[in-house]
């Protein structure tokens, strides 16, 4: 090959790193083999514990996730394949992304969707960006109830840019109208909100969607896609854009990632939309096919001027999703949310029975609900970590003050066995 | 390629024809075939004033995305609402029925910007030569 | 490779039909949810069996080119084969079952001792990998890495009171660069690129000026030529206090030759399914680590593994100059844990050994089709090569059709028609991972499509043939949007 290269050496192939440009150092551990690599990996992993009994959710659940999803996802012609650009030979992931759009769609009564973005947290900030550009406008009000994580990547993403964002107080679990009400001018972009809230409650926003809209501002949905199974769609309360976290539809937890962020919204604001969209079109001989379109919004061909500069998304964790969505089906969807809401509920109903532990009941709530204890809530976690339970999210890790309030999330994993355990493990952590 | 006698050009392909009321505003022949397939046109707002040499719209196709610059300044008076649903008017008659937008110039002087029909022909033909 | 269409799996619904089974509710309650916060209407989502499920989803995968099965020279992608036991320890269950907010509970970080050790000793390697200081594992692709790269920028630029307003871009650079930069806040100013294919030395000095924040450099660049002036460019940035980003795109060039850090770049991003062989997912998930040189050092985003005097680890947010979350985790854990792997096994001299054949592979390529094909910048190249289908176009044969028959003959296609700065680009990127054999048959039918395109043009434009579809209408695509399938 050096030959035919008409070089002497390897060496000479890299004659344009002058001497000076020569690496410093370049000390790295020897290569080991692949059963020495996994009996070290094995040592790492075995050092997380995953025996803790989870009960901490805080946007990121611990949801079964069946067989099936890893036994296809794992075919290499799906997951060692790239970004379908050349169609005629990509029509198996191109297809997919549009069923996983499709999948989307009706989970959120939305009319498009795009191919996925990161994770829940920067689908909402490319959200909030799509809303700016579609108004023109330059203030955003974001409800107290949404994610504290996503508020962060929201206000370090514009730090830069010259965008006015208001907080708007929760009251009683739920977003303030009259606040909102107040603060809604012309130059509103849009009113973010999410449901359930980072608290756990639910709501209907309807109403506030009535007021941003009469004042041409757009409302952005962060959602919980399995509480979708049960509560009002944002189609169904006319919300604009909609985003949210994808990992509780069959993703793995993790240790964060890769998740999914999903966008749906109106027909209308499609060519407004950031990330990938698969279309379906014809052949050459009038066959039903797929294709990336509305590309002239991406950055390969629009540069600077692009929706958003998002090239990779995550098409395998979308195709985790959409296996998810197809197995589990209309009417099983029904049945995972009521059964992770009824569960949830009967965690309410023994904890309340617990001495100074209150539940807050001012608002619904799906599958997390915020207690309130007799003792700060970090120390009593630290305590229940020691019984074998992550026992919640102490709300004082992002609410300075809220020291004895924490979040605590039941899916269907957690059985009647766990839960009584952990109520009695709690009782004799709050009396010690 | 088609140029029409009594159009003014742009060096980025558009053209301006001088009506009575208003002045009538498109993408060239040249253009227009050169981005292929126009998929998509996103027009500009009725009543807002734009300047000479400014964006004033921008044309899809499949694979490229193009602004289209004011040829003069002025305000929008018009914009052609059937390239909403039909924006292939622009590849099929890019000189009549495809125009983007009216406009009221602020200052007939800015014409002296602008190229003639053999002026534009000439400078297609260099721009070919490259 | 299946050679017929598969109906949408919305299309196999059967009333009633379950494809999985709930766990038992298991206990007795009833979660009180008023009227008004229901849902009224249905959620469509298929009513099919698992085996449907199965069979549908197999049958899709068979519609795709792959690493797995078919030659994937994509120019700028990196399709090297990914090795299977990276992906069984991204399954161990230590890892998958790890909840991302464990480490933030008091004492929770205890029981992810593990975890946070693979990111910081990711992190260690990256920086001797690279020369960089620091770096940060959050971003979750490179565009996303550009991105927190540029916001470090903006940051340094606004703790120092400087008022920039250009980031610089090469016009052959990916689209990418410039949309990382705009929606940070900057105006983008263009340098032109030599006949040689080197970023102009001339043209970029006629536009820096104080108002300049940084340059975005790929180097080796999208032409796959290493920029031997690298150390000119980054004095003329640095003399107006910009800075200077390397976009790691092509990193696989050169393992163990030349560091980043090394030649003056203060900031870079490492795709991570590229270089580190982590599976492209058919478009993600990725990863983009960013590195900095000490002068970006506080403004790495926030959260950060530190090693504590007894060993053990832990996150820090302490970083009061920091650009803030970038996102809600520690990054695409699993797929660094791909990244830890490969690295543990390749070692130092593995990584060196990738480069080497990576541009060994390259070179051969554009030695052996240099005479079939035109060669824009005909000189050593590094981990890819770009070629211009000039000569077939004469003849009527675009690098479309080129594609087009490559399908045909079972491979996937190079990258076509970028750099823009090519006309008629063919961007050529073998990757370390072929052998000499395959890549021998790569070129023998690149041949053959240069022959048919003198013998008979017009057969091209009905190319592929075998595939499961011809080629689609992208116009129709763009005009009558269907994004849904709607009952």
């Amino acid at each position: 090959m050096l030959q035919k290269i008409g070089v002497k050496s390897i060496d000479d192939l890299f004659v344009d790193i002058k001497t000076q440009h020569r690496p410093k150092s370049f000390n790295l551990p020897q290569g080991k083999s692949e059963f020495e690599v996994l009996e070290y990996l094995k040592t790492l992993a075995a050092k997380n514990s995953s025996q803790l009994v989870p009960f901490i959710g805080g946007g990121f659940y611990d949801h079964y996730v069946p067989a099936v999803v890893a036994a296809l996802t794992s075919r290499g012609e799906f997951f060692t394949a790239y970004t379908p650009y050349q169609p005629e030979c990509s029509q198996g992931t191109l297809q997919a992304l549009f069923e996983y759009q499709s999948a989307i769609c009706a989970m959120t009564d939305m009319e498009v969707a795009n191919a996925s973005l990161y994770e829940g947290g920067t689908a909402l900030y490319e959200a909030v960006m799509m809303a700016i550009r579609t108004t023109n406008r330059k203030k955003v009000l974001v409800d107290g109830g949404v994610s504290p994580i996503y508020k962060k990547i929201i206000r370090s993403y514009t730090t830069n840019l010259h965008f006015e964002f208001v907080e708007t107080p929760v009251v009683h679990g739920q977003a303030s109208r009259s606040a909102i009400k107040n603060l809604l001018d012309k130059n509103t972009a849009a009113v973010v909100v999410q449901n359930p809230n980072f608290f756990g409650a639910i709501d209907d926003y309807s109403d506030i969607v009535d007021l941003a809209h009469q004042a041409g501002a757009l409302v952005v949905e962060s959602v919980y896609p399995i509480s979708l199974g049960l509560l009002k769609t944002p189609g169904e309360m006319g919300v604009d854009i909609v985003t949210g976290e994808g990992q509780s539809l069959g993703l793995a937890l993790n240790f964060g990632g890769p998740y999914l962020g999903f966008m749906a919204t109106r027909k209308e604001f499609v060519r407004k939309m950031p990330g990938r969209i698969v279309g379906q079109t014809v052949d050459k001989e009038g066959r039903r096919c797929y294709v990336n379109t509305l590309q002239a919004r991406e950055q390969h061909i629009r540069r600077e001027k692009a929706t958003s500069n998002i090239c990779t998304n995550v098409a395998l964790c979308a195709l985790q999703a959409v296996i998810f969505m197809s197995l589990v089906g209309k009417e099983g969807f029904k049945e995972l949310a009521r059964i992770n809401a009824d569960k949830a509920e009967y965690m309410k109903q023994c904890l309340e029975k617990i001495k100074g532990v209150q539940v807050k009941r001012s608002s619904p709530t799906f599958n997390e609900f915020t207690v309130c204890l007799p003792k700060d809530a970090s120390t009593v976690v630290e305590a229940m970590i020691k019984k074998g339970f992550a026992a919640g999210f102490p709300l004082s890790r992002y609410y300075p003050g809220m020291d004895n309030y924490m979040i605590i999330a039941v899916t269907e994993k957690r059985t009647k066995a766990e839960i009584d355990a952990y109520t009695k493990a709690l009782a004799a952590v709050l009396v010690s | 390629m088609e140029i029409i006698e009594h159009y003014y050009y742009t060096k980025d392909h558009e053209w301006v024809c001088m009506e009575e009321e208003s002045a009538m505003v498109g993408i060239t022949d040249y253009a227009q075939s050169s981005l292929g397939d126009i998929t998509f046109v996103e027009l500009p707002t009725v009543d807002t004033e734009v300047e000479q040499f400014e964006e004033l719209a921008s044309v899809e196709s499949v694979k490229a995305a193009s602004d289209i610059f004011s040829p003069l300044g002025g305000r929008i008076v018009d914009v052609n609402h059937n390239l909403d649903s039909d924006p292939g008017l622009i590849n099929r008659s890019p000189y009549e029925r495809g125009w983007i937008a009216k406009i009221v110039a602020a200052d007939l002087d800015q014409l002296g910007n602008l190229m003639n029909a053999e002026e534009y022909q000439s400078f297609l033909e260099a721009e070919k030569e490259e | 490779m299946l050679n017929q269409p598969v109906d949408l799996i919305f299309n196999k619904s059967v009333k009633g039909r379950r494809g999985y089974v709930n766990p038992p509710v298991g206990v007795d309650a009833h979660a009180p949810i008023p009227q008004a916060f229901m849902r009224k209407s249905e959620c469509n989502w298929p009513e099919v069996s698992e085996l449907d499920v199965v069979r549908h989803f197999t049958l899709l995968s068979r519609l795709n080119y792959s690493v797995d099965t078919n030659f994937y020279p994509l120019g700028s992608c990196t399709m090297k084969y990914n090795p299977r036991i990276t992906e069984k320890i991204a399954q161990l269950s230590g890892f998958t079952d790890l909840h991302p907010l464990l480490p933030q509970l008091l004492q929770g970080e205890k029981f992810t001792q593990g975890a946070l050790q693979v990111l910081f000793e990711m992190e260690e390697w990256l920086c001797e990998i690279t020369g960089m200081k620091a770096f940060t594992l959050q971003p979750l692709a490179g565009a996303h890495g550009e991105l927190a790269g540029v916001m470090m920028i903006a940051a340094y630029h606004r703790a120092k009171g400087n008022k920039k307003k250009y980031i610089i871009v090469p016009d052959a650079a990916h689209g990418t660069n410039p949309a990382t930069a705009s929606i940070v806040g900057y105006e983008i100013l263009s340098v032109k690129t030599t006949p040689q294919g080197i970023l102009d030395l001339d043209d970029l000095k006629s536009k820096v000026n104080n108002d300049v924040a940084g340059l975005m450099l790929t180097c080796p660049d999208t032409h796959g030529i290493f920029h031997s002036d690298i150390d000119k460019i980054a004095e003329i940035i640095h003399a107006v206090d910009g800075l200077m980003y390397y976009d790691g795109a092509n990193l696989n060039a050169i393992l163990g030759r030349c560091r980043p850090g090394d030649v003056g770049f203060d900031v870079m991003h490492i795709n991570i399914h590229k270089t580190f062989s982590a599976p492209h997912g058919g478009g993600g998930p990725g990863s983009g680590p960013v590195g900095v040189s000490d002068r970006l050092l506080p403004f790495l985003p926030i959260s950060r593994v530190i090693k504590r005097a007894d060993g053990s680890f832990a996150l820090n947010y302490d970083y009061p100059q920091s650009v803030g979350y970038i996102s809600s985790f520690y990054g695409n854990f699993s797929v660094l844990l791909k990244a830890f792997a490969y690295t543990l096994i390749l070692g130092g001299d593995g990584l060196k050994q990738t480069s080497d054949h990576a541009v060994l592979n390259a070179n051969y390529i554009r030695a052996c089709l240099k005479d079939y094909y035109t060669v824009p910048y005909d000189r050593i190249c590094m981990h890819e090569v770009v070629f211009s289908a000039e000569k077939q176009v004469a003849r009527g044969v675009h690098a479309i059709d080129v594609a087009k028959f490559l399908i045909d003959k079972g491979y996937h296609p190079p990258t076509v028609y970028f750099p823009m700065t090519v006309k008629e680009a063919i961007m050529v990127e073998p990757t370390e991972t072929e052998s000499k054999q395959s890549i021998d048959e790569f070129i023998q039918v690149m041949i053959k499509a240069d022959e048919l395109s003198k013998t008979a043009p017009e057969s091209f434009h009905d190319m592929p043939k075998t595939m499961p579809i011809s080629r689609p209408d992208e116009v129709k695509a763009a005009k009558d949007i269907n994004t849904c399938y709607r009952g």
